[in-house]
């Protein structure tokens, strides 16, 4: 893509370990990642992938082991001295899960950001602004280099960091789950580039935990499992069972539990009728009944969360709003979400760590913040507050080393575990949880989806908000579709399958104005 | 296990550090009329600063508490003056004012709540106003100078101040009773930990469905409250109220928090270490009226430097988690 990354790169390690303290992390792990190559790194939660990229990319620092960086040449070198400013110097860039934006910069600041362009005694703004135009260009985006990345949708911010990258001149790309923020055609845009930059001889590294775009974009694929290498293999000898098999270790259960049909006599428990959000002109109205599992899909962006968030007193609806909603057949109009939790309704939040978790909090004050009611008269009542706690440890499976570690230092799919535990401790009948398993392994994943099955058997009503089309197809009974803010389709029986769910996410299709369209010819 | 201990003792070592350095600088330090002085006098302080620590443990700060005590103040003299001519009894006319008192205390408390929460201004300026505009109401009433308690009622109102039970002056036990109720309010209700949640992360609280404005708006109101006996208390030791009253109560408020161990961002506070903090404030300043090795002017210097060695301290034993 540019002249600069023309001379591919050789990255090797050899029995690397990392420990945390006394706690060996990483046990004698062998890689090597070569230019025009992209290598897959897969693995469980916790698995040592994020450890692993942040070593091969300078941020931590390895504990035993060999690093050889090797350039066209074929000499191969050993590396004695390794940290993120050598690394960048070499070439390797880690574009984090978490993106390393500074918000209120623009987006030629940011892409320039430490590594600025300088006149005699200033900034050369001008130039900067030129690259980074050039830059986006290359990638063919239409983000604007002056833009305010406060602004920007979470996919653009992507963007912004590969153009980061390039102007680091990345000869090995690291991406740590790039795809988690990212709907699938966005995924899409983005493996047209990664392609690109194979195609230039760039090595990419490149986690997550879709094993069909592993399958989709991988050349190698290596797997860990709990810290050790299970082995590195050539992605055409891998199915997606078989990547499963070996992240996991055992077979898997058939990853989505048999869900309980939803009885043709079943009450509807919660009603939106002709709902406004803010910022919307089309009112959105549905029904959900009981032992059911109401599937929202749509793009990143299509107003699942805003409508239930307002649907749950968490948002304003919009100034004029005419519509209403109906838990059980009581007219109800929540201004706090504690309203919605004393009425039965429960919220999981797709944001774990900037809404679900205090993650410098302990576990039990997590756990019992949603539903402290419960436990306290006057003074909260400590031991049943544990006693609950335990409990919870059982039925939901949630793992730890020890019980008096703060919230973010579990894995993520226990802080998933930790976080439905939470909400569900406040024993809610109606559930709405937004993207339950994002970012989270397949194991827990299949946890969850049991957990979900159980829910419905025993008679609990859900709304299921996922950007994961298998597993909104998967879990529910019927699928509603968001476009642009307002319900698509409410789709049913052979209607649910992913390029028909598909059609109305991206509006080819909308069933509001098919019926607008019949009542018009009628009139 | 140990590291954690060492924090939650540190504010109580250098208590006892501190003490010891008293009891080395003069023997009248030790003398029972001197010990009870020191506490008599870190009451308002402290009171003041158990306040604060809810402000602070939910993530707001408080500035006003010093013109807000110096307002309070002068309201309260100004009505018992009033009342002398229409009230016969003595006791009627102080325990309106204390009513009055207290009611202030939560109104202020309420409109630094309101605005920082409705009108979603920083605590920071919202007190900063309200912090200028008492003590500029507290000047006016006063007409730029002093407004003095009638002396029939402030011999009558001295008794609060002066009186002493088992041996402790009233302050004391006010002191203590407000310490134990904000101990166990925020260390064993659904509302202090509800203080916790929101200091730590608003959103996780509000998402946790917690009424965040309203949790806020009572540490505010709490706040108010907590200033308004620190004054009633205060009151009868001068019998009097100016512009000058209760002027940089709020920073040592803040100063004793902080040096209890609560942290200024929120999400963590501690009543016992704020009691501690209050304490050693006013022995510092009690030591340097009774040495010559330091003059008494540089009271304010010392206590500077004590809360930045605290903050020091506390940040290290935090990274080394």
């Amino acid at each position: 893509m540019s002249d600069e990354n023309t001379k591919s790169l050789t990255l090797s390690v050899k029995n690397l370990r990392k420990s945390f303290g006394p706690v060996e992390v990483l046990h004698g792990i062998d890689l090597t990642l070569r230019g025009g190559e992209v290598h897959a790194i897969l693995g469980e939660n916790g698995a040592g992938k994020s450890t692993l990229v942040k070593i091969l990319s300078g941020f931590e620092p390895l504990t035993d082991g060999e690093l050889h960086i090797s350039d066209g040449s074929g000499s191969s070198q050993r590396i004695t001295l390794w940290n993120n400013a050598i690394a960048e110097q070499a070439g390797v860039v880690l574009i984090h899960q978490e993106f390393n934006l500074a918000e209120q910069l623009t987006v030629a600041e940011n892409i320039f950001l430490g590594n600025e362009i300088k006149g005699r005694f200033f900034l050369d703004k001008k130039t900067m602004r030129t690259k980074a135009q050039e830059y986006l260009d290359i990638l063919r985006s239409d983000i604007d280099p002056d833009a305010s990345v406060a602004q920007l949708p979470v996919s653009a911010k992507q963007m912004v960091e590969i153009a980061k990258a390039q102007a680091k001149h990345a000869r090995v790309l690291v991406l740590d789950e790039p795809t988690a923020v990212l709907t699938q055609q966005e995924s899409q845009v983005l493996f047209e580039l990664i392609d690109r930059f194979r195609q230039d001889g760039v090595a990419i590294v490149f986690i997550s935990h879709k094993l069909d775009e592993i399958k989709q974009i991988a050349d190698v694929i290596t797997v860990l499992r709990d810290g050790e290498l299970v082995g590195s293999y050539p992605a055409l000898q891998l199915s997606k069972d078989d990547m499963a098999r070996l992240m996991v270790g055992r077979e898997l259960n058939s990853l989505f539990p048999e869900m309980p049909k939803v009885p043709g006599e079943a009450e509807v428990v919660l009603r939106v009728t002709d709902l406004l959000l803010q910022g919307n002109s089309t009112p959105s109205s549905f029904e959900l009944r009981r032992g059911e599992v109401l599937g929202f899909s749509g793009l990143v962006g299509s107003g699942r969360t805003a409508l239930m968030e307002t649907v749950l007193g968490l948002r304003k609806s919009a100034k004029g709003n005419s519509g209403s909603v109906e838990l059980r057949g009581e007219r109800v109009d929540f201004k706090q979400l504690s309203a919605a939790r004393n009425k039965g309704v429960a919220y999981l939040t797709k944001d774990r760590k900037g809404s679900g978790l205090l993650l410098e909090k302990g576990l039990v004050f997590n756990f019992s913040l949603f539903s402290l009611h419960k436990v306290s008269s006057l003074l909260i009542d400590t031991k049943r507050e544990e006693v609950a706690f335990e409990k919870a440890i059982e039925t939901f499976d949630i793992r730890m080393k020890d019980r008096s570690i703060a919230a973010g230092n579990l894995s993520g799919g226990n802080q998933q575990k930790l976080l439905l535990a939470k909400i569900l401790e406040a024993e809610p009948s109606l559930i709405i949880i937004d993207e339950p398993t994002r970012g989270i392994d397949i194991g827990t994943k299949s946890q969850i989806y049991h957990f979900i099955a159980q829910l419905i058997a025993s008679g609990h009503s859900l709304i299921l908000i996922s950007s994961d089309i298998t597993e909104v197809i998967g879990l529910s009974h019927r699928v509603a579709v968001m476009y642009h803010g307002q319900i698509s389709g409410v789709l049913e029986g052979d209607e649910i399958e992913e390029i028909e769910i598909m059609r109305y996410a991206t509006g080819l299709k909308n069933k509001n104005l098919e019926q607008s369209g019949i009542s018009n010819a009628k009139a | 296990m140990l590291k954690l201990d060492l924090k939650t003792a540190g504010p109580f070592i250098a208590l006892v550090v501190v003490f010891i350095i008293g009891v080395l600088v003069n023997d009248a330090f030790l003398s029972s009329g001197n010990l009870s002085n020191i506490l008599a006098r870190s009451s308002f302080i402290g009171i003041a600063a158990i306040g604060a620590t809810f402000v602070i443990t939910a993530g707001g700060i408080d500035l006003s508490v010093g013109s807000m005590a110096a307002f309070i103040s002068g309201c309260m003299i100004l009505l018992m003056n009033a009342l002398m001519d229409t009230i016969d009894s003595m006791v009627a006319i102080i325990i309106l004012a204390l009513i009055a008192s207290l009611g202030i205390g939560a109104v202020a408390g309420l409109i630094n709540g309101l605005l920082t929460t409705k009108a979603k201004i920083e605590a920071f300026i919202v007190t900063l106003g309200t912090m200028g505009i008492y003590r500029s109401l507290v000047t006016y009433m006063a007409d730029g100078g002093t407004l003095s308690l009638n002396f029939t009622i402030g011999d009558v109102y001295s008794q609060v101040y002066y009186g002493v039970f088992l041996g402790l002056p009233y302050p004391v036990w006010v002191f203590l009773a407000v310490a134990v109720i904000g101990y166990v309010l925020l260390n064993m209700t659904v509302f202090g930990r509800h203080c916790f949640a929101v200091g730590s992360n608003e959103s996780v609280a509000r998402y946790s469905a917690i009424n965040v404005d309203r949790v806020k708006t009572a540490t505010y109101m709490l706040q108010g409250v907590c200033v308004s006996i620190a004054t009633i208390i205060y009151v009868p030791r001068l019998g009097s109220a100016s512009g000058q009253t209760g002027i940089l109560w709020e920073l040592e408020a803040i100063a004793a928090v902080i040096i209890g161990g609560t942290v200024l961002k929120g999400g963590y506070g501690r009543i016992g270490g704020t009691v501690v903090g209050a304490l050693i404030l006013t022995l510092i300043g009690n030591i340097l009226n009774l040495t010559d090795a330091v003059s008494n002017y540089l009271n304010g210097a010392v206590q500077g430097i004590i809360v930045i060695v605290a903050v020091y301290l506390q940040r290290g034993a935090w990274r080394r988690d």
